[in-house]
């Protein structure tokens, strides 16, 4: 079975984390170490994608500077987004060509994994066609952009829990007109620590992962 | 002439969106240099050059969405001349550049704050992709792209592009003034450039950096396991003469039999392995108030990671089960699987008791902090040649200090003694073979 190691990486920036996903990306693209699953909670952040519209950004740079979210353009799939605490950032640095040479197969297993997630805590989601994500009830629940180099992934998921929702409003989410929702909105209360250990099971489930969770030894 | 397709990015993907060409027309380009990106369904793709040679037309434009498979542009092989196959259409890239970019970027007075900034970024910037990390820097050095020449990928404006432009002399910078209220103290600082620019800069005296995930759990570990344990650290002198002569009769066998050299380490492994054999008690952890002692031997083996960035103590498994070979062995392999991240979870847990080597950065004798939850670590000094008193006659011997930290709580004094002293004699009267 192919291994994956879960290293979560706490509270970060969004440059720093960008920067350990480049790390673990090179050696992945040398045929190096092993496929990596990072958890990561960003300060208020919104973030440009490649093709991402500048008009889908609300609010002038000095507005957002002033209200302490940082502005990043960033290399992945898909549009403007916003990450901040209380949602769940996900990074899986995987070679697809040990999994499947497919893009629309990677991006249907993430949804799958947020799909089965979710309804681990009775919310029910499923997709939209044509609008990649996982949704419930035409309100989007988790955003998806993926960036692949010589099919070595970055970026991944995000996944509102207990996110303050306000902070969409500074921004058309992926350039769509309709809501964003988080857990909490849905009335599902939880601790998001046990929302990652259902993420970590279901990823293994629908990627055929051996999961390992990194913990530090240290003297 | 080499045809570059629109990849098959995926069974059910039928066509994908040039979004970006990272080379121009007339561009050199190698095999396997990124040379494009597209775009199908939220995923952003580089797609890799199939040939080496010259970048001819472009087919498709940027923002393009065309079948896979469909011609996108034409690499013709090095040397050959553009319009070698009587291509009428190719003559124009070489000379004239695609439209001229921005009218004039001119070196005139520095431009007024941009107006609105309602874009991301100002619009002068350069068209080739920028790294989130470039991005931070130059606003932060509130450094205008469009005058800085990329070197990377595409012309890509680089961490060290960046750091040469801070270089340069004053004059070309004239920084606009700071933005307004910049949020928050998270925000790391870039490195301070060296050379201070123009006198404008506010004098620094200190910086403010984020901890590494690793630093934090180390910190928090560090405290933890001081207030935790009754730390005492008792220090033996050992005679490691037979050892080294040991190993200098080996030495150069070794290196050439399995391809890694001997080092003092195994040794000091191999003779706490029998010492804890001898005294159990040095091999638990306490639990509440109950002792749990351990039927395994599983040794942890403190690594420094390179340039002061961590520690990691991966953990050698049934040590008592290893000679001095399997020893040297396991510690390579953990040590440099450690310092490339390539460790797994299982192999930094479970750890009995910990050996940690100062030695090897020339400290003689230290005092080392438990590994929670064991009870005792053992640190090991430098071994150098030094004059000793043998039977009233001065005598050189190699020598060194091995310093075991023990958790008072479980272990007292004369038991801390007796193990370090069993190690001692292990290593003083050595015994087994190498080879």
């Amino acid at each position: 079975m192919r291994e994956c190691v879960v290293e979560d990486l706490g509270r970060m920036s969004y440059g720093d984390a960008f920067e350990i996903q480049s790390r673990i990306a090179v050696e992945r693209k040398q045929g190096q170490g092993i496929d990596r699953l990072l958890f990561v909670e960003h300060p208020h952040v919104i973030t440009v994608g490649r093709n991402g519209h500048p008009e889908n950004l609300l609010a002038p740079e000095e507005t957002l500077r002033r209200a302490g979210i940082e502005l990043y353009e960033s290399d992945r799939g898909g549009d403007v987004t916003y990450h901040g605490p209380g949602q769940i950032v996900a990074y899986p640095i995987m070679d697809l060509r040990a999994w499947k040479r497919d893009v629309g197969a990677f991006v249907r297993a993430i949804e799958q994994v947020l799909i089965d997630t979710l309804a681990d805590f009775g919310i029910e989601a499923g997709r939209i066609a044509g609008m990649t994500g996982v949704w419930t009830n035409q309100a989007k629940i988790a955003a998806i952009g993926v960036h692949l180099s010589r099919w070595v992934s970055t970026h991944g998921w995000a996944l509102n829990v207990s996110t303050d929702l306000r902070y969409f409003e500074y921004i058309v989410p992926c350039g769509l007109t309709k809501p964003v929702t988080s857990m909490r909105a849905l009335g599902v209360h939880v601790d998001i620590e046990e929302v990652k250990a259902a993420l970590i099971r279901h990823f293994g489930e629908v990627f055929d992962f051996e999961i390992e969770r990194e913990i530090v030894g240290i003297i | 002439m080499t045809d570059v397709v629109m990849p098959q990015m995926g069974e059910s993907i039928v066509e994908g969106t040039l979004t970006k060409w990272l080379k121009k027309p007339g561009d050199k380009v190698e095999r396997d240099e990124p040379l494009f990106e597209i775009s199908t369904d939220k995923v952003d793709t580089e797609i890799p050059s199939p040939a080496a040679g010259t970048l001819g037309e472009l087919l498709v434009q940027e923002g393009q969405t065309v079948q896979v498979n469909a011609i996108v542009a034409r690499i013709s092989e090095n040397g050959a001349a553009e319009g070698t196959r009587g291509d009428s259409r190719v003559s124009a890239p070489v000379v004239q550049a695609p439209p001229p970019p921005p009218p004039q970027p001119a070196a005139a007075a520095p431009p007024a704050p941009p107006p609105a900034p309602a874009v991301v970024e100002s619009p002068k910037e350069p068209s080739a992709p920028l790294s989130p990390l470039v991005r931070r820097m130059a606003r932060e050095n509130n450094i205008d792209l469009s005058k800085v020449a990329g070197t990377g990928a595409g012309g890509r404006i680089t961490k060290e592009d960046l750091e040469s432009f801070l270089k340069q002399p004053a004059s070309a910078a004239p920084a606009p003034p700071p933005p307004v209220s910049a949020p928050s103290v998270s925000v790391p600082a870039v490195s301070v450039p060296a050379v201070p620019i123009g006198q404008a800069q506010p004098t620094a005296r200190a910086r403010v950096e984020a901890m590494s995930n690793m630093r934090i759990k180390i910190a928090e570990h560090m405290v933890m396991s001081k207030r935790i344990s009754a730390h005492v650290t008792t220090v033996h002198r050992v005679d490691m003469t037979r050892v080294a002569k040991m190993r200098a009769k080996h030495k150069d066998d070794f290196a050439a039999r399995y391809g890694m050299s001997l080092t003092f380490l195994p040794f000091v492994a191999r003779a706490a392995v029998e010492a804890l054999s001898a005294f159990p008690i040095v091999n638990a952890s306490i639990d509440g108030t109950n002792i749990i002692y351990h039927n395994e031997i599983n040794l942890g083996i403190a690594v420094a990671l390179n340039n002061g960035n961590g520690l990691i103590v991966p953990v050698i498994r049934h040590a008592d089960e290893k000679n001095v070979l399997g020893l040297q062995r396991a510690i390579v392999d953990l040590a440099s699987r450690a310092r490339a991240r390539q460790l797994k979870p299982d192999e930094i847990q479970g750890g009995t008791f910990s050996i940690t080597n100062f030695g090897s950065f020339g400290s003689v004798f230290a005092t080392p902090i438990i590994n929670q939850p064991q009870v005792a670590i053992l640190g090991v000094g430098t071994v150098e040649k030094v004059p000793v008193v043998v039977d009233d006659a001065i005598a050189i011997r190699s020598q060194c200090y091995l310093a075991l930290t023990f958790d008072h709580r479980l272990i007292d004094g004369a038991l801390g003694d007796q193990f370090t002293a069993k190690v001692k004699s292990v290593l003083e009267n050595w015994s087994e073979e190498v080879l």
